[in-house]
C-alpha cells in the first residue's frame, strides 16, 4: 500500500481544469488550484476500500465461527489512517488501540497475514498467538494492536523518545479513542512528550462512542483537541470523514513533530458503523443516528463522488473494486487454509533464550 | 451461482438466534455493505451486511423465525448478471465452516516442560581481582560500565540524574553520560514505565528505576501486560530489553505503603526474569547480566543493604548468569534457601547452629525466575530437610513455591516437611518493636532449621 507523498508532483496526473477545483490550500508537490489529483484520488479510494472489504470479510468470517472472542471493525473510520499515513515517512512508526485491522493494512502489512491471524492460524503475523488485537511488524514499523484501553499511549510515547534518541528523523502517530483519553497515563505522557519535545502526534479517534457510552456521558469536555492544553500541546479538530482534510492536518502535524517543535494532537471526529465488538446490543445510539451518517458522511462515497465529478470512468472504480475483492477473497482463503499453529508454539515466544 | 448468505454467530459460544427481520425484499439490489437483515440474540443484536453486490433472490428463513442455527443459509443473493432462473436447482446445504487443518495431533504433557528442573546455566568461576566496595557503588558500577559498552543502554527515573539517586544508587553517571542517557523523570510512574517500554520496543535497552518497587504498583499494568506479554503475543515479533530495578522489601520504620517485598508478585508472571542480589558481588554480576539479557528483567535490590561493603569482582567482564543460585555456605544436615536482604540472615543462623552441632546448607537464590530448582534439589538429596525464609507475606510466596517444587522433584528425600520462614500476614506497623515483630529474624531460622531436624 501507498505509504506517501514522496513522488515527484509531475508523476502526478492533475485535476482537469475547469472540473471542480478543491478549495483551501495546496498540499505538498501538487499546483495550488488544486487539493488532489486523479491519481491520489483513486489511490485513496483503493486503499479505504481495501480497509472496508477486508473488516466486512472479517465480520463473516466471525459468523461462520472461524474468528474467535473480541473482533473490533474499523467500518465508517478508514479515512484517519488511510489519511494520516499519506504524511508517513518510511521511518515513521504507528501503534494504536485493538481497533487495528485498518491500520496494520495502511501501513502496508499483508492483508493474508492479518486474516490468518485473526482466524488463530500458524501464517498470522503473532503465529496465531496474539488475534485480533495484536500484531506487530518492525518491517512496517507498526508497534500493535494493544488491548489496555490507553496503554498504547505512554509506549508510543517511548517509541518517540526512541526517534529522538536515535536521531532518526522519525514521528510516531499513537493512535487512541474518545473512550481512552479518560486514561490517567495519557496526561502522564503529555507532559513527558510536551517538556521534552517528543515527536509524536496524538491521533485522537473520536467516534462518539467508547463502547455503549457517548462522549457526553463519560467526558467533563468533550472538545478532545483541547486536552493537551495543561501540557502546552497545541491541538487541532479535522472531519476525519474527509481523507483530504485527514491527509492536510496530518502533513502539518508530521512537519510540526519532525522539525522538533513537540508533539500535537490531532481529534479527528469520525464513526463507527459496527458494534463495539462483535455481541453489541446496539441499544446506545439509534438506528437512524447510523443511517444518517452512512448515508451522509460515508468516506468512501465521498471520495468516489470526486471523482465521478472530475469525470472520471465509473469503470476504473469498477476495476478497483475488483482488484480490492480479490485480494481480500485471497486473504480469507489463506486466513482458512493456513493450519492451526503447532502445539509446541505453546512454548515459544516466552523468553528469548540468550 | 447465487451467493448463499448464511446465519452469522454474534459470539463464539452462539449455536443459534433468531431471524427478527429483514430489511430487503426479494427482487430488492443490495450492494455491499448494505444491511440486509436483523438478527437477535438474548445478550445483542445484529445487522446483517451483504459483502457482494447484486439482487436479493430468494429469502428462505422468514421473518420472526426463532432458533435458526448458526451457518444455516438464510437467503441467496443473485451476482450481477444472474437472473431468477440461477435459483433453480440451488442445493442449499449449510456449508459448515473450514474447520482448521489439523497438522498436529499429538497432545502436549504440559507437566513434563514445565515442572522439570531446568538445567541451570554454568557459572563461571570469578578468581581475578576483587575491591571492597558498598552494594550501592557496585549497582552503579554495573551500570556505568555497560553504559559505556553500549550506547543504546541508557537509566531513567526519579531523581537519577542532578540529585545523584534517591539513594545515591546513580552517582556521577549523569556527568559522565549526560541528560540524554540519564534522564530525570516526573514522578509519573505509570507514565515512563509505558514509556521506557516503547523505547525497548524501538530498540533502545531502558534502566528503569523506580525509587522503591511500592511505586511501581502504579506501574505494574506496563510491566506485566506491555513488557511481559510482547513477545508471546507477536509471536516472537517484538522483543522487550529492558531492566526494571529499585528498592524492594522492608525498610525501617516506613510502614505499610512503603515497606513490602514483591518477590511473589513479579515471579508469578511468565516473560519476566526476576532477580534479587543480596553481597556487592551479586549486585553486580546480575544487574549487568538483567542489561546484557534480551527480555524483560526485574531486578529486586533492598535499602539496608546498599550501604553494606562485600569484595566485588573487578572485571568490566563479570556477569553472573540468571538462573543460577550460589551455595554461600556447604553443610549436611540442612538446607537453607533465602535470597536478597535474608542470606545475611541465614548466614548468621548457621553460625549459631553451627555451634550446636548442626551444620546448614545455605543457598542464596540469586534468581527467583527462573529458580535454580536442581541446586535446591541437589541440596536436599544431601541434607533432606529445608527452610526456606523470606521477607515476603508467606501466602502464595516463594517459600511455597519451593515447597511445591519439592513435593514434586524431591519427595523421597525429605525426611520433614519444609518449613517456611516468612514476614507476619499483616501490612508492615510503623512501632519499633511491631515492625521487628513483623520481620524474620535469626531465631526463627534457627528453630525452624531444629524442627525440621527433630531438635
Ligand atoms: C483499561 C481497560 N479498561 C476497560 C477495557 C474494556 N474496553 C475495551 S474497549 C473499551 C472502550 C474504549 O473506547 P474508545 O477509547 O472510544 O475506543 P473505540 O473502541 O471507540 O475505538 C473498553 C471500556 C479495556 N480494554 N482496558
Ligand atoms: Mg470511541
Amino acid at each position: 500500500m501507498a505509504r506517501a507523498s514522496a513522488k515527484p508532483a509531475s508523476a502526478k496526473k492533475t485535476a482537469a481544469a475547469g472540473k471542480k477545483p478543491g478549495p483551501q490550500k495546496a498540499a505538498r508537490g501538487r499546483p495550488s488550484s488544486s487539493r488532489y489529483t486523479e491519481e491520489e484520488l483513486l489511490g485513496y479510494y483503493r486503499d479505504m476500500l481495501m480497509i472496508r472489504r477486508f473488516e466486512e470479510k472479517a465480520g463473516q468470517l466471525y459468523g461462520m465461527g472461524l474468528i474467535g472472542g473480541f473482533c473490533h471493525l474499523y467500518i465508517g473510520q478508514e479515512a484517519v489512517i488511510t489519511g494520516v499515513m499519506k504524511a508517513a515517512e518510511k521511518q515513521d512508526s504507528t501503534i494504536t488501540s485493538y481497533r487495528d485491522h485498518g491500520h496494520m493494512l495502511a501501513c502496508g502489512m499483508d492483508p493474508k497475514g492479518v486474516m490468518a491471524e485473526l482466524t488463530g492460524r500458524e501464517g498470522g503475523y503473532s503465529k496465531g498467538k496474539g488475534g485480533s488485537m495484536h500484531m506487530f511488524s518492525t518491517e512496517a514499523n507498526f508497534y500493535g494492536g494493544h488491548g489496555i484501553v490507553g496503554g498504547q499511549v505512554p509506549l508510543g510515547t517511548g517509541l518517540a523518545f526512541a526517534h529522538r534518541y536515535k536521531k532518526d528523523n522519525g514521528v510516531c502517530y499513537c493512535y487512541f479513542g474518545d473512550g481512552a483519553v479518560n486514561q490517567g497515563q495519557i496526561y502522564e505522557s503529555f507532559n513527558m512528550a510536551s517538556l521534552w519535545k517528543l515527536p509524536i502526534i496524538y491521533i485522537i479517534e473520536n467516534n462518539k462512542y467508547g463502547m455503549g457510552t457517548s462522549i457526553e456521558r463519560a467526558s467533563a469536555t468533550t472538545e478532545l483537541y483541547s486536552r493537551g492544553a495543561a501540557h502546552g500541546i497545541p491541538g487541532k479538530q479535522v472531519n476525519g470523514m474527509n481523507i483530504l482534510d485527514v491527509r492536510d492536518a496530518a502533513m502539518d502535524a508530521a512537519g510540526h513533530a519532525r522539525s522538533g517543535k513537540g508533539p500535537i494532537i490531532l481529534e479527528m471526529k469520525t464513526y463507527r458503523y459496527r458494534g463495539h465488538s462483535m455481541s453489541d446490543p446496539a441499544k446506545y445510539r439509534s438506528k437512524e443516528e447510523v443511517q444518517k451518517v452512512r448515508s451522509e458522511s460515508d468516506p468512501i462515497d465521498l471520495v468516489k463522488q470526486m471523482l465521478l465529478d472530475n469525470g472520471f470512468s465509473e469503470d476504473r472504480l469498477k476495476e478497483i473494486d475488483k482488484e480490492v475483492k480479490a485480494v481480500v477473497s485471497e486473504a480469507a482463503t489463506f486466513a482458512q487454509d493456513s493450519p492451526e499453529p503447532h502445539p509446541s508454539e505453546l512454548f515459544t515466544d516466552v523468553l528469548i533464550e540468550a | 451461482m447465487p451467493i448463499q448468505v448464511l446465519m452469522p454467530a454474534l459470539s463464539p459460544t452462539m449455536t443459534d438466534g433468531k431471524l427478527s427481520k429483514w430489511l430487503k425484499s426479494e427482487g430488492d439490489a443490495v450492494a455491499a455493505g448494505d444491511a440486509i437483515a436483523e438478527i437477535e440474540t438474548d445478550k445483542a443484536t445484529m445487522e446483517i451486511e451483504a459483502v457482494d453486490d447484486g439482487v436479493m433472490g430468494r429469502i428462505l428463513v422468514a421473518e420472526g423465525t426463532e432458533g435458526v442455527a448458526v451457518n444455516a443459509p438464510i437467503a441467496l443473493i443473485l451476482e450481477d448478471g444472474e437472473d431468477a432462473s440461477a435459483l433453480d436447482g440451488v442445493a442449499i446445504a449449510p456449508a459448515p465452516a473450514k474447520t482448521p487443518s489439523v497438522a498436529h495431533e499429538q497432545a502436549v504433557t504440559v507437566d513434563a516442560e514445565i515442572n522439570a528442573p531446568s538445567p541451570a546455566p554454568m557459572e563461571s568461576v570469578y578468581d581475578g581481582p576483587v575491591k571492597n566496595m558498598t552494594v550501592r557503588e557496585a549497582l552503579r558500577d554495573a551500570m556505568a560500565e555497560e553504559m559505556r559498552r553500549n550506547d543504546t543502554v541508557f537509566l531513567m527515573g526519579e531523581e537519577v540524574g542532578q540529585y545523584q539517586g534517591a539513594y545515591k544508587v546513580s552517582q556521577g553517571l549523569l556527568d559522565e553520560f549526560g541528560d540524554m542517557r540519564v534522564v530525570d523523570t516526573p514522578i509519573t510512574e505509570y507514565g515512563f514505565t509505558g514509556l521506557g517500554t516503547g523505547a525497548a520496543m524501538a530498540g533502545l535497552r531502558p534502566i528503569v528505576e523506580f525509587m522503591t518497587f511500592n511505586f511501581a504498583m502504579q506501574a505494574i499494568d506496563h510491566i506485566i501486560n506491555s513488557a511481559a506479554k510482547t513477545l508471546y503475543m507477536s509471536g516472537g515479533a517484538i522483543s522487550c530489553p529492558i531492566v526494571f530495578r529499585g528498592a524492594n522489601g522492608a525498610a525501617s520504620r516506613v510502614a505499610a505503603q512503603h515497606s513490602q517485598c514483591f518477590a511473589s508478585w513479579y515471579a508469578h508472571c511468565p516473560g519476566l526474569k526476576v532477580v534479587a542480589p543480596w553481597s556487592g558481588e551479586d549486585a553486580k554480576g546480575l544487574l549487568k547480566a538483567a542489561i546484557r539479557d534480551p527480555n524483560p528483567v526485574v531486578v529486586l535490590e533492598n535499602e539496608l543493604l546498599y550501604g553494606q561493603s562485600f569484595d566485588v569482582p573487578e572485571s568490566d567482564d563479570f556477569v553472573i548468569p540468571i538462573g543460577k543460585a550460589k551455595i554461600e555456605r556447604a553443610g549436611a544436615d540442612v538446607t537453607i534457601v533465602a535470597f536478597s536482604i535474608m542470606v545475611g540472615v541465614a548466614l548468621e543462623a548457621a553460625e549459631q547452629l553451627a555451634a550446636e552441632g548442626i551444620e546448614a546448607e545455605v543457598i542464596n537464590l540469586r534468581s527467583i525466575r527462573p529458580l535454580d530448582t536442581e541446586t535446591i534439589v541437589a541440596s536436599v538429596k544431601k541434607t533432606n530437610r529445608l527452610v526456606t525464609l523470606e521477607e515476603g507475606w508467606p501466602y502464595a510466596g516463594i517459600g511455597s513455591e519451593i515447597a511445591a517444587q519439592m513435593m514434586e522433584n524431591a519427595f523421597d528425600y525429605l525426611d520433614a516437611p519444609v518449613n517456611r520462614v516468612c514476614g507476619v500476614d499483616v501490612p508492615m506497623p510503623y512501632a519499633a518493636n511491631l515492625e521487628a515483630l513483623a520481620l524474620p529474624k535469626t531465631t526463627h531460622v534457627v528453630e525452624a532449621a531444629k524442627a525440621v531436624c527433630y531438635r
